[in-house]
């Protein structure tokens, strides 16, 4: 059985909740009080990862942490179809890893930015902010073209990636840490279309869509 | 979160006299200072050899730092801007030996702290925000309930609703018994049948330390019967609640709470809410709401 060490209002866990739901594929949640208590840089915690950061993956034995390479680990193991992480085509592939450093990016600003709004850390608010700007604008564009050439995802494939996943609820949450996306509609359409995937699952501050709102394509 | 203005200093003798809780005192290591706010004055607070303190930090435009006085219970550091009641309004399940007490989570919210209180009051929002937790579709309907004022607190008694999940207890859906409390203007409890124990209640207060008349840290207390799920699993259960809550709240428009009796159109489910208006309009309450 699959155990993922989780608390529910991060995003980076939630990256991993979306992927096991997109792929039918059953877990267990051992949640870790990372809010307000610090469990994860308890003593006892450092032992599953002495980093002391979440999620972290136990699938069996096979203990894996990281957001993308948790992804990466269920996409390779779990999707039959290798469309989540297409390892049979080197382009896309790299393109695939590619766009999971951008989301190293928009963590590290746009969620960043949450956090300091919502929990009171104590980061560069407003350099968070401008960096998540310069991103999401970057996002924009790269969406915008696509949608002209047809390409609906962060990767020229007709599939749907782990980029995608894994770039999405920094910008869905983005509002959470004064980070508008009035001025992005590409990523607001494609955000959309990520909600409309099958077996699409929400957080707190994500809810799926409703039954009867079709999905916006082009 | 946003700097404090002056026009967020607070004149009001009524709310400048509570006690408000500025941080849980299991997230205050010994040595270790939190820096915040209060009704707009920077403050800091810590534990400094088992001693609690809080004090007003320099900040452009005041008279310097001071001590301020302070409470430690439930769990948390109390201190006040003004001339506190002896102390802070009673928990009496808090001192029972089986009870599991916490704090869920400390969130900072743009809003004002008469509107979170104001939700806190609503089950009509249940189904709606809390779908498949607090409420579902069809039980949308809100009974009658009684509401009067009882030595300065609000009480509002029979209430009840159906919930599919009403705690991280809970293993099926029942109809909760709720009772409500406004045991002082920026504070809100409430009593609701426990699944372990139907004769006893959970005990859930949203504690509002308001930053500015627009900006709350809002404290989840929680006082349970629950001898079942760990700390993690309790506090979950309360954050997933909160946070659903958090952008209705961040939506409100206007953030301040109107005290105009004819500022919203007023449903039987509000009552509640109708008194807590007037009660503030009573108490002359100008912080954090549109006064009438
Ligand atoms: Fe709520």
């Amino acid at each position: 059985m699959i155990r993922l060490y989780d608390w529910e209002l991060s995003v980076n866990c939630y990256k991993q909740r979306l992927l096991m739901a997109l792929l039918e594929v059953p877990y267990e949640i051992v949640p870790v009080d990372f809010f307000p208590g610090w469990e994860h840089k308890s003593p006892e915690f450092g032992r599953i990862n002495p980093l002391g950061h979440i999620p972290v993956l136990d699938d069996d034995g096979f203990i894996v942490r990281d957001a993308n390479a948790i992804l990466v680990y269920l996409a390779t193991r779990y999707d039959p179809t290798r469309t989540w992480y297409p390892v049979a085509d080197p382009e896309l592939l790299a393109l695939t890893a590619q766009w999971l450093m951008f989301s190293e990016g928009t963590t590290n600003t746009a969620s960043a930015a949450r956090l300091h709004d919502g929990l009171g850390y104590d980061f560069d608010v407003e350099a968070c902010r401008a960096g998540a700007h310069r991103l999401f604008r970057v996002l924009d564009e790269h969406l915008w073209f696509g949608e002209r050439e047809g390409r609906h995802w962060v990767c020229p494939s007709p599939h749907p990636t782990i980029a995608d996943l894994a770039i999405f609820p920094d910008v869905a949450l983005s509002e959470e840490g004064g980070i508008s996306r009035v001025d992005y509609p590409a990523v607001r359409r494609w955000m959309d279309r990520v909600r409309h995937l099958p077996g699409f699952v929400g957080m707190p501050g994500i809810s799926p869509p409703l039954a009867t709102s079709p999905p916006s394509v082009g | 979160m946003e700097q404090s203005t002056e026009s967020d200093i607070c004149t009001d003798p009524v709310i400048r006299d509570q006690w408000y809780p500025l941080r849980a005192l299991a997230e205050l290591p010994e040595g270790a200072t939190h820096h915040t706010r209060l009704l707009g004055v920077p403050v800091s607070c810590g534990v400094t050899r088992g001693r609690p303190w809080a004090r007003t930090e320099s900040a452009p435009g005041d008279g310097g730092t001071g001590a301020l006085p302070v409470i430690d219970t439930y769990g948390y550091l109390w201190t006040s801007l003004g001339e506190p009641p002896p102390g802070v309004f009673e928990i009496p399940e808090y001192t029972e030996p089986d009870r599991r007490s916490m704090n869920a989570g400390s969130f900072i919210v743009a809003t004002s702290a008469p509107r979170a209180v104001e939700n806190f009051l609503d089950m009509g929002h249940f189904p709606y925000v809390h779908t498949g937790y607090l409420g579902i579709e069809p039980h949308t309907e809100v009974n009658p309930y009684d509401v009067e004022i009882i030595d300065g607190e609000i009480w509002a008694t029979r209430c009840e609703f159906f919930q599919p999940m009403a705690a991280a207890t809970a293993t099926g859906g029942q109809m909760s018994k709720y009772t409500y409390r406004v045991p002082s203007p920026f504070a809100v409890m409430l009593y609701k049948s426990s699944p372990v124990d139907p004769e006893r209640r959970d005990v859930i207060a949203l504690l509002l330390q308001p930053m500015g008349h627009e900006q709350v840290v809002a404290h989840n207390f929680l006082c349970l019967l629950d001898d079942v799920n760990s700390d993690a699993e309790i506090k979950r259960f309360q954050q997933i609640i909160f946070a659903q809550d958090k952008p209705i709240l961040e939506n409100q428009i206007p953030r301040r709470l109107p005290l105009d009796p004819r500022a919203e159109t007023p449903i039987r489910a509000d009552h509640t809410s109708i008194v807590y208006r007037r009660h503030l309009r009573e108490l002359g309450v100008n912080y954090g709401v549109v006064p009438a």
